[in-house]
């Protein structure tokens, strides 16, 4: 039986991100959320952050490096970019960063739609399992998970973390 | 119209339902004819983007395989693939092997040898892919891009994504397919997905002699009148009159034609105030349609083109993903 760690809310995870972003660095940023979970987090921040600039989402499905391995992925809601990326600040949110594979394919989306300046990313968890130099530059939390433990976001309505157990891990 | 006796649809699916090969529309459920059209809506925003391209079929080949003319359709499938980042080999009749007396199986198992990963296939022979398919089944995917007068499904299947994009409901509508139905493998795949999406009222317009006398038992009736077969319908379907694949005299003259079966925007006054015209291409100006109707606001036939490289890039990233290996 391994311990597992219980999660904070995330409206208690959601104000730690919100008083990072409120700060020079980020004044001028753009929000673009990862679908799903990254989307539904970029939507808590904007109401919180009360930005001009609606933010842009981004459906990676087309993008991903295991489509010969899983095949095509449902639909999650396709990617809106309402803004020209050229020379923009971009806050690249997703609700757990865990391989980083998703944050690479969704950079490689993003460059495919223009040049950012500069990309920051921010999620609301981080947990151990990386494979690539990835890492948030804002995250409250950051927790350390057997392989076959994973976190998954609920929601949209309420939003809640959960660790789940998989019995075969996926490839 | 005999059905060829091609059911390719155990062959073209897996044991889970998904595409493995897209032969024809034939026998597909509507909930996958529905996933098609709502995979190319993810698509239909490509365009505009500023680098159209997604990596999904990075490292694949594909192979157009075409022992007919076409622009339009082997241009949108090459433009297709290569917006999925595939590597794409155009193989046409006039400088294959097969004028040196190859066999269609022998140049797909050549292709095979060099690792193709998909065969997109034209072919003036009726069963060409589904040959294909059947004999190299599950070490290559195939897409049928027209078999003689059998099937053309991906553009039966972009006419439908068309038609949705304006009159989204499917169980309303009353559609007519106007000219030489006789020689299109056209009008077969637009039946066939007009009868699995629940359409209602599917007519089709044109002299006895371009009509398949047995035609009704697809589900259609039949008009010999332009004015009958118009009344109240949504969609006009124009096709194009295949003087290349006539035998015989079918037709008493191309004045003649026009005259009695051409679109015009009068004749289209039969049909309803916000009906949608659409044609396959190439238009015969003046032939089947008018060229005023052509260009008029009630015409869809560019749009359709561009719904084309969506829909192609739908079926190709759906049968990709029901290759063997893939989701399992």
């Amino acid at each position: 039986m391994s311990n597992i760690p219980r999660i904070p809310t995330v409206e208690s995870l959601l104000t730690s991100v919100v008083d990072s972003l409120q700060t020079d660095t980020y004044s001028d940023a753009v929000l673009v959320g990862i679908r799903r979970g990254g989307a539904w987090i970029v939507d808590e921040l904007q109401k919180r952050l009360g930005r001009a600039e609606p933010p842009g989402y981004i459906d990676i499905s087309f993008y991903r490096d295991d489509f010969a391995m899983v095949g095509l992925q449902p639909e999650v809601g396709g990617s809106e970019l309402p803004f020209s990326l050229d020379d923009t600040h971009v806050i690249l949110v997703d609700d757990v960063i865990h391989t980083g594979r998703t944050i690479r394919a969704a950079m490689n989306e993003l460059f495919d739609s223009g040049r950012p300046k500069k990309v920051s990313l921010v999620s609301l968890i981080e947990r151990d399992g990386h494979e690539l130099p990835i890492r948030a530059d804002i995250c409250p939390l950051r927790l350390s998970l057997a392989p076959n433990e994973h976190v998954k976001l609920l929601g949209p309505e309420p939003l809640a973390f959960e660790i789940v157990k998989r019995i075969r891990e996926t490839k | 119209m005999s059905s060829s006796g091609l059911r390719d649809s155990h062959i073209q699916l897996n044991e889970d339902g998904s595409l493995r090969h897209f032969l024809t529309i034939d026998g597909l459920s509507q909930s996958l004819l529905t996933e098609i059209m709502e995979t190319a809506e993810r698509f239909i925003d490509f365009g505009q983007r500023k680098i159209k391209k997604a990596p999904l079929l990075r490292g694949y080949t594909i192979v157009n395989l075409f022992f007919e003319p076409s622009t339009r359709t082997r241009t949108t499938f090459e433009i297709a693939a290569k917006r999925l980042s595939a590597d794409v080999i155009n193989l046409s009749a006039q400088r294959s092997s097969t004028s040196k007396g190859e066999t269609l199986l022998d140049t797909a198992r050549n292709l095979q040898a060099m690792h193709a990963d998909m065969l997109i296939v034209r072919d003036s022979h009726a069963g060409a892919a589904h040959l294909i398919a059947t004999h190299l089944n599950n070490q290559l995917q195939v897409v049928n891009a027209g078999d003689g007068r059998h099937a053309h499904p991906t553009q039966a299947m972009l006419d439908m994504f068309t038609i949705r994009q304006h009159k989204p409901d499917f169980s309303k509508l009353a559609v007519a397919i106007v000219g030489d139905v006789l020689h299109s493998r056209v009008a077969r795949s637009q039946i066939q997905a007009l009868v699995i999406l629940g359409v209602p009222d599917i007519r089709v317009i044109g002299p006895n002699t371009l009509i398949p006398t047995d035609v009704e038992s697809l589900g259609v009736t039949a008009h010999t009148s332009m004015d009958t077969g118009l009344d109240n319908v949504d969609v006009v379907i124009m096709l194009r009159l295949q003087r290349e694949r006539m035998t015989g005299q079918l037709i008493a003259s191309e004045q003649e034609y026009f005259k009695t079966w051409g679109l015009t925007e009068e004749r289209m006054a039969a049909a309803n105030k916000d009906a949608i015209v659409m044609h396959p291409g190439p238009i015969n100006r003046g032939l089947e349609i008018s060229s005023s109707m052509a260009d008029s606001s009630k015409s869809l036939i560019l749009p359709q083109v561009t719904n084309g490289i969506a829909i192609r890039m739908s079926v190709l990233s759906m049968v990709m993903s029901g290759a063997e290996g893939a989701g399992e």
